[in-house]
Parts: C-alpha cells; structure tokens; sequence
C-alpha cells in the first residue's frame, strides 16, 4: 500500500506530463496532462477514436508516448483488466488457471479474490463458455491478486446489459472500498457514468474536460 | 504460430539446397535458413498488419527459391527425402543432435512458460506486468526453428507442420488447461511416433506418414469422445 505524504495529502500515483501519441500522420492524443491519486476513481470517457484505449495504455505502460513523460510512484502495482482476452475460443483455460496468470497463487489467496468478486463457484469452468458479465469478474478477480495500488479497466461494461453493469460498477465501488486502491475506467459511453466515479474525465485527442 | 512452423519447415528446404551446394552439414543450412526466416517473420510482423499474408509469401517464395536451388546444384539428395524425410537414414549423430535440440527447447520453453502463456492471453495485460510480447514471439519463433532444424532430416519438411498440429489439437478435448494440453499432446506425438515406427518396420509403410496417420487416428478419436460428452 503506498503511503499518504505527510500532510495527509492523497500520494500521486501516475502521472502524465504533455503526453503526445501519435500513429501515423495524425496524433490520437495531445498535451494530455493527468494526475492519478492513490484510492480515487478516475472515468475516462469519449467517443470511438478520441485517444481512450492509447491513454489507458500509456498509463498501464505498455504504449511509449511519443512525446512527454510518464512518471509513477516506485512499486506501483497495476492490476489490469482488458477488455476480452486475445484467446480463441478453443484455448483450454479454466478461471482457476487464469487466477494463475502471470504467477501462480495460493488456494487461499484465490478465494480471497473470488470471493469478494463471487466467481467461486465458476473455478472449473472454462473460460470460453462464461457468459460477458462473469468474464468480466473472473478478470476483476485476477487483477485484485497481489493488491494492486491502482485497477485498470477498459470498457469493463461493453456487452453488459443495464443492471450487469450497474452490478459491476457497484463491485469496482465496494473493491475500492476494500482494498483501498484507485481505480481508472475507460468507457465510451457518455450517458451512463458510474455514479461512485470521483473525476470524469472527457476526451476528444485531448482533454476537454473534468 | 502453427503457420510459423509451415512456412519455417518450406524454408527449410532452401536451407537444405544451400548446404548441399556448399558442401556443409544440413544442419547448418537449415537452422542458419530457420534463424534468419524467424527473425524476417518478427521483424515484417511488427511493420505491416496481415501475419497471414507475409507467412504465406516468405513461405512459398522460399519454398519456390529452395526447390530451384535444389535443382541447380543437383547432388545426390531426392527432392522427396527433403519433403517427407527418411527416418531409417538417420544416424547416430543425427540422433544426438536432436537430443540436444530436445533439452534446448524443454530448457527455453520451462524458463518461459508464464510469459508464454500471459503474452498469449493479452498484450496489454502483459504489458502491465512488464512481460514483453515481442520478446516472448522471437523466442518461441526461435524454438520453432530448433524443432524444424533438428526434425526435417527424419520428418520431412511437409509432415512437421502436422506434428506441430496435430498432437495438440487432439490433446485439446482431454484437457482443462494449456499445461496438461502440452503434457497430452507430447504423449499423443509420442505415441504416433512410435506407433508410425512400428507400422513401418511390420508393414514397410513410409515412416513419417505412418507416424502422422497415427497421430491423425488419435485426433479422430479424441473428437468422437467430445461428442460423446456434449
């Protein structure tokens, strides 16, 4: 857990500094600046191409910005929880198994986590036969391994209906809540932001607005 | 990464050629080929979009190129021991050779198994934990290499695509995770292999076919117990 500084100021996790992303001619993202606290929840939200999926990668670390800099807090811990997995429907992979990646777990940290994200009963199954909303939980549950300082989580609603995803909102507020780290949400859809969400941040290439 | 191994093991055979022209071991001139097509592959791949594609035009280009350089400098080497391999010509150096291929890749894919497997679940995710996707593709292309290296003198350049296939695609109905898919489907290609052998030393069949018919039985059967289940 990282700590608060002295003055009981929330501790900055990520920061962007005039992060540019560019693929080809023209630039996804510019002079993007953005600060993350440690146990806030951050909601990015945009239309389709307006840079969503480049920011939260370049937050995650696995984009290099082309321009600006990207700093964060020393041992932050990342828990990452993509939209679907690249798998074809006919990888053999049980949800027990996918609590094991990248490294295995303890049986009685995997229920910790299936607990608080109630997939306990779905440790045999396959992961190709889970319906959108328990996909989605399993890689909650994966991500919350190892106490992550900050939860990454990219379009988690997209192919839920309305009260799926107002379930899973509610479980990223109570994980929050529980394991006290922030959270940062990239959605596409303007009109229904989680309720719970402390910043809502717009964008468009850029940040229009917060 | 099945294509991969199809277009390295047609590749192959340019290597085979060069060797022969040269005058040095085919060993040598397939894994020397194998090394550079991998490399090739990772580098095009990260540039221009279609994988499909550039498999399919460095495979059968090098294919073309090999089977025109095999006949330029025409030795004494058949066209078809290169394609279908010939496993009772083996040798006993052969033989070590392929062992030592064996604990380099056993060694390799141990050490890099979990990267393995997170590279192949998302890129992004792993990413976020700091394994490089890129990375982990060139070594596994690089094992890919080893195998059609070591294997194309006793399997033949067009039957280690099926061993690379086949094994695992019949080990996927006995299996729950990509661990005990790996275990089952060394057994399956195991089996067949023994299995084409003996087909061959009672029925003077062609060893690798038979070696390949059999892993091909197994697949059917695996797929009849997968209906039975559902």
């Amino acid at each position: 857990m990282p700590k608060l500084s002295k003055g009981g100021i929330m501790s900055v996790l990520i920061t962007l500094q005039d992060v540019t992303v560019q693929y080809g001619a023209s630039p996804v993202l510019e002079h993007v600046n953005l600060k993350i606290k440690h146990g806030e929840i951050v909601t990015i939200v945009g239309p389709n191409g307006s840079g969503k999926s480049s920011l939260l990668r370049v937050l995650t670390g696995a984009l290099a910005p082309r321009t600006g800099t990207r700093l964060h807090a020393a041992g932050l811990k990342i828990g990452y929880v993509p939209q679907k997995l690249m798998l074809d429907h006919t990888f053999p992979i049980t949800v027990r198994r996918l609590l094991d990646v990248p490294w295995p777990i303890s049986t009685k940290d995997a229920q910790a986590v299936s607990e608080l994200t109630g997939i306990s009963q779905l440790w045999d199954q396959q992961i190709s036969t889970l319906s959108g909303g328990q996909l989605q939980r399993a890689l909650l549950a994966r991500a919350i391994v190892g106490r992550p300082d900050i939860l990454m989580l990219d379009e988690p609603t997209q192919g839920l209906d309305q009260p799926g995803a107002a379930a899973f909102y509610q479980l990223i507020a109570d994980l929050r809540d529980a394991l006290g780290c922030a959270v940062i949400m990239v959605s596409h859809d303007l009109h229904v932001v989680m309720s719970a969400s402390d910043r809502v941040i717009c964008l468009n290439g850029h940040i229009c607005c917060e | 990464m099945v294509y991969f191994g199809d277009a390295l093991s047609h590749a192959s055979i340019l290597g085979v050629a060069l060797a022969m022209a040269f005058g040095v071991s085919i060993y040598i001139g397939v894994a020397g080929i194998a090394g550079a097509i991998a490399i090739l592959l990772v580098v095009l791949t990260s540039k221009w979009q279609s994988m499909d594609t550039i498999l399919g035009v460095v495979a059968h280009s090098f294919l073309a190129v090999g089977l025109i350089a095999a006949s330029v400098f025409g030795t004494g080497v058949s066209i078809e021991a290169i394609l279908f391999g010939d496993i009772l010509a083996v040798t006993w150096s052969d033989v070590a050779l392929i062992w030592c291929g064996v604990v380099a890749i056993l060694g390799i894919v141990a050490a890099r198994w979990r990267n393995f497997i997170v590279a192949t679940v998302c890129d992004d995710l792993a990413a976020s934990v700091g394994v490089r996707v890129k990375l982990e593709q060139f070594i596994l292309t690089l094992c890919l290499a080893i195998v059609v290296g070591v294997a194309l003198k006793t399997v033949g350049a067009l039957l280690i695509t099926a061993f690379l296939i086949i094994p695992a695609a019949a080990a996927r109905s006995f299996s729950k995770t990509p661990e005990r898919m790996a275990a089952v489907a060394s057994a399956i290609g195991g089996v067949g292999a023994l299995g084409g052998l003996v087909a061959s030393y009672e029925l003077d069949w062609p060893a690798g076919p038979a070696m390949v018919a059999i892993c091909a039985l197994i697949f059917v059967v695996s797929r009849l117990r997968l209906r039975a289940d559902v």
